[in-house]
């Protein structure tokens, strides 16, 4: 994880973004998208995206080595678009249930576009932040209740931890000659094991947290501050433009169908 | 601080943990708290930081005040540092951490970060603010959770087993950050620790509670250390210059038969990583070997895959004839049940072994195992619980336990089912005198009665008692032994 975030490259403009403005950013993108299913408008947001954050810093290799998972899972949604999306038109191919159709081919590209227009932003604008950073943001900028956030932000550290326990807990079971059962009950066995623990590590860190003072009534002061500024101004504008732009474009178009039409 | 007959009952449990405690301290003061595991010298500091929960953790009897108020409303006066490295690492980098405290007593910003910055030099931590805090070493992790609690600037600095967990450099950091700390800020101190010696010099004043949770000493160290020499012994403190009487270490044979054997290994935990390779070693039958070596330098892991849990990552781990009884020679390739009986590994975090709801049931888990009948386990659980100490808390939530007590108990479980080999990591962690006693006398009983015996341990009277057979790791004497 460390090691991974050490090489994440610096991008213009986005890094000096608070970390929920990026959040408030990638959901003004995003949410206009989510109610269309075009692909006129998802196809100008990604133009206008990949264009924006080749500026900001990515490069190709960037983009892969951040963005795979996304540029693995749009042609798949698209795929099954393509195969198994509402007939309309000119049928190319059958079957059983599977048919190729103009209209499936156009959803297909559509969807799969959409998928990348959806998810690279979100990836990209967070491959940099830092869970700290974000917790401060949330607590100070986005006023959540400081309780909430420090607590989920402590317990965000123990994952860890819990993977070192699983693997400790199964060379644990076999020496102790319950290691033979079958994959699903070792399995249940062992996650309810790691539940229990999961919780007693919990109470420890809430014990280590209450130590130092954490959760008593007195106002609490913060030792990094979380700032908005111009930056994120920046971003915001930019991410609403991108949404107005691409909506604007389909309905020009007339390709634009909302979801629930 | 101010107790006056107080006490305090665990949920759950029958006994109090703690029963009409009277005593006082003065600012300034620096006390070492005694007494055996399990006679609630945690449970008393916890109450004194304020954290030791509400009704629905337990029941309190009598008044805890400090500078005449209820310790969960003055959170941040004292502080508290625990005995658990890992559990104390709040947040995800060094300086962040020990801000932590600050923050939550509302420190003004620009003061907070000099406080970070003279805490951690205090310690001696010196690393930059944003070193992640998961690349720290045990007694590093044990220093910054001293840095934060100083932080805070509290008048009262508690410490509960802080060394227990380390190696002896981790605890020589622990106690050199703590002397350095106290000199300068002159804070109230309290810490309970087994071992006197790391403290003795340190402190002004010895309070020894005895096993039913009363106070049966209090006063100057050394008079203290003289004239109650006898029932600090009896309470199971370490009480310095007094050796524990254990048979010692006898060398073993040099034409022993070798029970379990690793030829030029290459170890790790997953199979990416080495840890140490070209490794060979011979545990001779029914001797008993002792494993050193500096933290980080694959000990555990070593152990782990002698005792047939991790593969090697090259090389062979080969058991004799005798010992594999008619299976592979390779332990890896035996079922979990089969190892039970010939290779009994006990770990070093306890709560990681603990499968079942009471002690009596977990010790019950190999012997169900193994098929044996109703009267054959309950001959051997109650022996083991009997020997252990252990049969009182037969019905207690395994997790509930002290972590001496967990410790004998995960020994215990391996134990129950008479393994030929028994592999030990760290077995002594956290023991008070008379269970050492108990757990090495024990050991040592099983070794010459035929058991191999193979153990990591940093402890060097536990060296002196059962090292048959020395191999360190921090030296490439492992690499020699096998062509010796």
């Amino acid at each position: 994880m460390i090691m991974t975030m050490a090489k994440t490259p610096r991008l213009h403009l986005v890094d000096r973004v608070n970390p929920v403005s990026r959040l408030a950013a990638a959901m003004l993108l995003t949410t206009p998208l989510l109610l269309t299913v075009d692909w006129v408008s998802a196809a100008v947001a990604l133009g206008i995206q990949l264009v924006l954050f080749a500026i900001a810093g990515v490069t190709p290799k960037v983009l892969v080595s951040r963005g795979w998972p996304i540029l693995i899972a749009a042609p798949i949604a698209g795929l099954s678009m393509l195969l198994y999306g509402q007939p309309e038109g000119t049928e190319y191919w059958s079957f059983w249930l599977a048919r190729i159709t103009d209209g499936s081919i156009e959803l297909a590209v559509a969807v799969t576009v959409r998928v990348l227009a959806i998810g690279l932003p979100a990836v990209l604008l967070f491959m940099n932040v830092d869970p700290t950073e974000l917790a401060d943001g949330l607590a100070q900028v986005a006023k959540l209740p400081s309780r909430f956030v420090l607590g989920a932000l402590a317990g965000a550290r123990l994952v860890g931890l819990f993977m070192e326990d699983w693997r400790a807990m199964a060379l644990s079971r076999r020496a102790r000659g319950i290691g033979d059962h079958g994959v699903i009950r070792r399995f249940a066995t062992m996650a309810f094991a790691l539940l229990v623990l999961a919780i007693r590590r919990g109470s420890k860190l809430a014990t280590a947290m209450e130590a130092r003072g954490f959760g008593s009534d007195h106002p609490r002061t913060w030792a990094r501050e979380s700032r908005v500024g111009w930056p994120d101004a920046a971003l915001l504008c930019i991410a609403a433009g991108i949404a107005v732009l691409a909506i604007g474009c389909a309905v020009w178009a007339g390709t634009y169908h909302a979801v629930w039409a | 601080m101010e107790a006056r007959g107080w006490g305090w009952r665990h949920a759950g449990r029958r006994r109090s943990a703690l029963d009409g405690i009277d005593l006082v301290i003065s600012p300034g003061e620096r006390v070492l708290l005694l007494g055996p595991s399990g006679s609630g010298k945690s449970t008393l500091l916890h109450a004194l930081a304020g954290v030791h929960g509400g009704a629905e953790e337990g029941e309190e009897t009598g008044s805890l005040l400090i500078d005449g108020e209820w310790p969960g409303s003055v959170r941040g006066r004292a502080s508290l540092v625990l005995q658990d490295p890992d559990s104390q690492v709040i947040l995800a980098r060094v300086g962040d951490d020990v801000a932590f405290g600050c923050e939550n007593l509302g420190v003004p910003r620009d003061e907070i970060w000099r406080r970070v910055r003279r805490a951690l030099d205090e310690v001696g931590l010196d690393l930059p603010l944003d070193h992640p805090t998961s690349m720290l070493s045990g007694g590093q992790k044990q220093r910054l959770a001293l840095a934060g609690a100083l932080a805070m600037g509290p008048g009262l600095l508690l410490l509960d087993e802080p060394t227990a967990n380390l190696d002896p450099a981790g605890v020589d950091e622990v106690r050199q950050s703590v002397a350095r700390t106290l000199d300068r800020t002159g804070a109230t101190f309290v810490v309970v620790e087994h071992r006197v010696d790391v403290w003795i010099d340190l402190v002004t004043r010895v309070v020894v509670l005895g096993r039913d949770g009363r106070v049966i000493a209090d006063g100057e160290p050394q008079h203290v250390i003289s004239t109650q020499r006898d029932a600090l012994l009896a309470a199971g403190v370490w009480v310095p210059g007094v050796r524990a009487t254990v048979p010692t270490a006898r060398p073993a044979p040099a034409a022993s038969v070798v029970d379990l054997e690793g030829i030029d290994l290459a170890i790790g935990r997953r199979s990416d990583v080495v840890v140490r390779s070209g490794l060979s070693l011979a545990l001779p039958r029914a001797a008993s070997t002792v494993l050193t070596g500096p933290n980080g330098a694959g000990k555990s892991t070593l152990a782990l895959t002698m005792g047939g849990l991790l593969p090697p990552l090259s090389g062979r781990v080969r058991a004799s004839e005798g010992l594999a009884d008619g299976l592979k020679a390779d332990p890896i390739r035996w079922r979990s049940r089969e190892l039970l009986t010939r290779i009994g590994t006990v770990f070093q975090e306890p709560e990681h072994q603990f499968v079942a709801s009471t002690v009596q049931r977990e010790l019950e888990v190999a012997p169900r195992a193994l098929g044996l009948d109703a009267a054959t386990t309950a001959r051997r659980t109650h022996e083991v619980l009997e020997r252990l100490g252990l049969d009182r808390l037969a019905e207690a939530n395994p997790f509930t336990l002290s972590g001496g007590e967990q410790r004998r108990l995960t020994v215990g479980c391996a134990l129950v089912a008479q393994p030929r080999v028994v592999v030990l990591d760290e077995p002594t962690f956290g023991q008070d005198r008379l269970t050492w006693i108990e757990l090495v006398t024990l050991l040592r009983a099983l070794v010459d009665d035929g058991t191999t015996l193979l153990s990591v341990s940093h402890d060097a009277a536990y060296l002196d008692a059962l090292g048959d057979r020395h191999l360190d790791l921090g030296s490439d004497a492992l690499r020699m032994e096998a062509a010796a």
